[in-house]
């Protein structure tokens, strides 16, 4: 078994309340640096753990962290990026349905090392199931010390609220989900600056996803070294990924970065291998933003090295024959699936999505779904296909925002990998793979 | 302040720190400055929009040398001593300018023809210089029915490029804002918060910051085209405003008041509503003279001289 941070007492009955996370041990992170650390050296702990950033870009943690200028009085802000609505993406909402004390637990090392005095968890308005459950544990931390004034008589006192976005995936990107908080459209800011500079209600903000943030309490109780030994290279400790598609065994696992994409698909520790013995076609590897890879691709680097579930050997190739680690939505295709079907499925969330502050995004990932609906449904031409990697690359780059580039690397991508499937769709004027 | 040197398209010019590309390039003027269709000078946090005023930056400073990665909006990024900019003379901000056109105009009705705009449109302008000879599209656009923002002002939604410039003007000039977008994305709109009427001092000024046909002036509606109406620079004592305007006018009528624009468009000095839709009769103001139009638009090729307009006007008198 594949060490585990996160998932570990994850079936036991009960991991939602105060009484069975605290028997597990938890919070004795809080009570161990509230009493031992100073918020500075838990900082440098994070920093010297390596842990980055799980919301999709793994920035450095606690490097993000020591941006924030604590030379004022002014307040600082720790915020929960809880939004989680990447297509494929379904991983924080397990932390958060299944062991919210954990997150909770996290917020408060994170807080006290920022010198936050009131945090927010902004959580996605879909899981409302699941603020409620959040709700109830931060109550029982209230009620146990760990949260309000003077935590555990350390002079330390947080205030932690959870809020409810109203459904818009825009709202995850950090400077939107800020305006958002702040009760206004959920427009992204144009930076810099940035957050850390010029944050929530105008100060140092530090935005960080829930997994990032659940990794904490580990990391206070067993020490920075513990988990860079976890890993490799520069990308230190576990990875959730939500596993989805023509898998047998479909689900959330905790893996051990390093570990090789062939053994994650394959092996019966994890998805078990392709859906009734099918051929394994093509994957998305790190949600719907990232370059989809087919098979070969996914499964060894164009050097034909065996490619690994890490941030450095899943990019390995750069755009042209590698991808990213995103945010862990993997999405596997086997030999059924259509590539223009599933594009153009990934084009219309980004086109619904965008927030249309800028004309790049907001014209583009709209023309975008037009065209690929007519090749899908056999009325495109050969022109086309050249027309979207040209929409594509103008929009990449030139956005407000990466939602532009999210919505562009994964036409771009299709295109490069894919071209004669798309091809086959304006030949044939339908879908060759349907009979 | 301290002064920083930077060089645009291989001109050097020197400007305050803190300066954004945008006006450095301004400084210099002529061809190496961006067009811009969503920044406006008077309006707090407007720019970043539209894209259209990318740049490239080749040289970041005389002290970090680098380039950078990505193109930058030149209205919303200051200069630093040493930077070397390109515009003009960078294909990639050309090409990029293209797509940003052609973007732009994706969902544009392309209704010149009909639009009051017509003749002093931004967009217009910008599709000129910058836009492809065939249109790539042939998705149909987006449309919307066009709405009254109280009784003066008329939304085309259609024609909107979602500059945000009015939006501004409602946040920073009147003191309760109505004003606002609703929806995302490319179905996104301007609104009045539920249809409430704008009735407000300055909400006028929303039409002269629309930089294409999207907010009209009810008042002016399909009364002429621009290039027919001389511009005559008019004050009058006013208790809202300045009361520095603009009469465009046919004859010894006054068609349409408007706020004076500089050559990039943007107002020198805000104006009442009083001024803009209550004040037609010419002898309510005092005219100064025909006003220099110093765009490339189709307004500025009549030259007006002063003799001529006075011949064909006998009731108009100019003031020395
Ligand atoms: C369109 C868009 C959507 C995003 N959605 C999320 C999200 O749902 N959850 C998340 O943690 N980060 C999301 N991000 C990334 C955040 O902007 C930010 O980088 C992240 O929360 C930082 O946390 P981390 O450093 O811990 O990863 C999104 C970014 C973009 C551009
Ligand atoms: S890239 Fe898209 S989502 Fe981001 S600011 Fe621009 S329009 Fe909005
Ligand atoms: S109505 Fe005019 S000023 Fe307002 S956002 Fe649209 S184009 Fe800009
Ligand atoms: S003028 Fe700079 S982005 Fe619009």
């Amino acid at each position: 078994m594949a060490k585990q941070i996160l998932l570990n007492n994850i079936n036991v009955p009960g991991l939602a309340s105060y009484e069975v996370y605290r028997k597990l041990g938890g919070y004795s992170a809080v009570e161990k640096t509230l009493k031992n650390y100073t918020p500075d050296e838990v900082t440098a702990e994070v920093k010297k753990s390596g842990l980055r950033g799980r919301g999709g870009a793994g920035f450095p943690a606690g490097m993000k962290w020591g941006f924030i200028d604590k030379s004022t009085d002014n307040p600082r802000y720790f915020v929960c990026n809880f939004d989680e609505s990447e297509p494929g993406t379904f991983k924080d909402r397990h932390i958060g349905q299944l062991n919210p004390h954990q997150l909770i637990e996290g917020m408060i090392l994170g807080s006290y090392a920022l010198g936050a005095r009131s945090s927010y968890i902004y959580i996605r308005g879909e899981l409302f199931y699941v603020l409620r459950i959040i709700e109830k544990a931060i109550d029982e931390a209230y009620r146990n010390g760990f949260l309000g004034e003077n935590i555990l008589g350390s002079g330390y006192s947080l205030d932690l609220h959870c809020h409810p976005g109203a459904g818009a995936y825009i709202c995850g990107e950090e400077t939107a989900l800020i305006e958002s908080l702040e009760g206004k459209r959920g427009n992204p800011r144009i930076k810099p600056p940035f957050p850390a500079i010029v944050g929530l209600y105008n100060c140092p903000t530090v935005v960080n996803n829930v997994e990032t943030i659940a990794n904490l309490p580990w990391i206070m109780n067993n020490g920075a070294d513990a988990y860079a030994a976890i890993g490799i290279g520069n990308s230190n400790g576990t990875k959730l990924i939500s596993a989805c598609g023509h898998i047998n065994k479909p689900g959330i696992y905790e893996i051990e970065l390093g570990l090789p994409v062939k053994e994650f698909i394959y092996s019966d520790e994890y998805c078990g291998g392709i859906l009734n013995g099918k051929k394994l076609k093509a994957v998305v590897a790190g949600g719907s933003s990232v370059p989809v890879l087919p098979a070969e691709l996914i499964l060894r680097t164009a050097n034909g090295e065996p490619r690994l579930m890490s941030y450095e050997s899943l990019s390995d190739g750069g755009f042209q024959s590698g991808t990213m680690l995103g945010s862990g939505g993997f999405i596997v295709m086997d030999e059924t699936a259509c590539i223009v079907k599933n594009l153009l499925t990934f084009s219309r969330f980004y086109h619904h999505e965008s927030c249309g502050q800028c004309s790049p995004c907001r014209e583009g990932t709209g023309w975008i779904e037009k065209i690929l609906y007519r090749i899908e449904s056999g009325k495109g031409s050969m022109k086309d296909i050249d027309l979207l990697t040209d929409i594509a690359k103008h929009i990449e780059g030139n956005t407000i925002c990466p939602l532009g580039d999210a919505a562009a690397w994964p036409v771009a991508s299709a295109i490069r990998h894919f071209r004669e499937e798309f091809e086959d769709h304006i030949k044939l004027q339908r879908c060759p793979l349907s009979k | 302040m301290s002064l920083v040197k930077v060089i645009i398209d291989n001109i050097e010019v020197e400007v305050e720190s803190g300066t954004t590309i945008l006006n450095a390039a301004r400084k210099i003027g002529g061809s190496v400055v961006p067009p811009a269709m969503c920044y406006y000078t008077k309006l707090e946090g407007s720019g970043g929009y539209c894209r259209s005023c990318l740049v490239k930056v080749a040289q970041g400073s005389a002290k970090d040398p680098r380039p950078m990665p990505k193109l930058v909006p030149s209205c919303r990024t200051t200069v630093q001593d040493g930077m070397v900019v390109q515009n003009i003379t960078s294909p990639e901000v050309m090409d990029n300018r293209r797509a940003i056109t052609e973007f732009l105009l994706l969902n544009h009705p392309l209704d010149c023809p009909v639009c009051d705009q017509a003749g002093e449109c931004h967009l217009q302008d910008l599709s000129y210089v910058h836009g492809l000879e065939e249109t790539r599209t042939t998705e149909e656009r987006r449309t919307f029915e066009p709405i009254d923002i109280g009784d003066k002002i008329k939304l085309n939604m259609n024609r909107c490029i979602l500059c945000y410039r009015c939006v501004k003007v409602a946040d920073q000039l009147t003191d309760q804002r109505v004003h606002g977008v609703l929806g995302r994305g490319d179905h996104s709109e301007i609104s009045t918060y539920i249809l409430k009427a704008i009735d407000n001092d300055f909400s006028g000024n929303m039409i002269d910051v629309c930089p294409v046909g999207a907010l009209t002036d009810k008042t002016f509606r399909f009364k002429s085209r621009v290039w027919y109406t001389n511009p005559m620079d008019a004050h009058r004592e006013c208790s809202k405003c300045g009361g520095k305007t603009v009469l465009w006018m046919k004859g010894d009528e006054v068609l349409r008041v408007t706020g004076r624009k500089d050559k990039y468009g943007e107002l020198e000095e805000f104006i009442c509503n009083d001024c803009r839709f209550e004040k037609k009769n010419p002898n309510e103001w005092i005219i100064e003279g025909p006003r220099k139009i110093e765009r490339h638009s189709v307004i500025s090729q009549n030259h007006y001289e002063k003799l001529l307009i006075e011949e064909n006007n006998p009731k108009i008198k100019i003031e020395k």
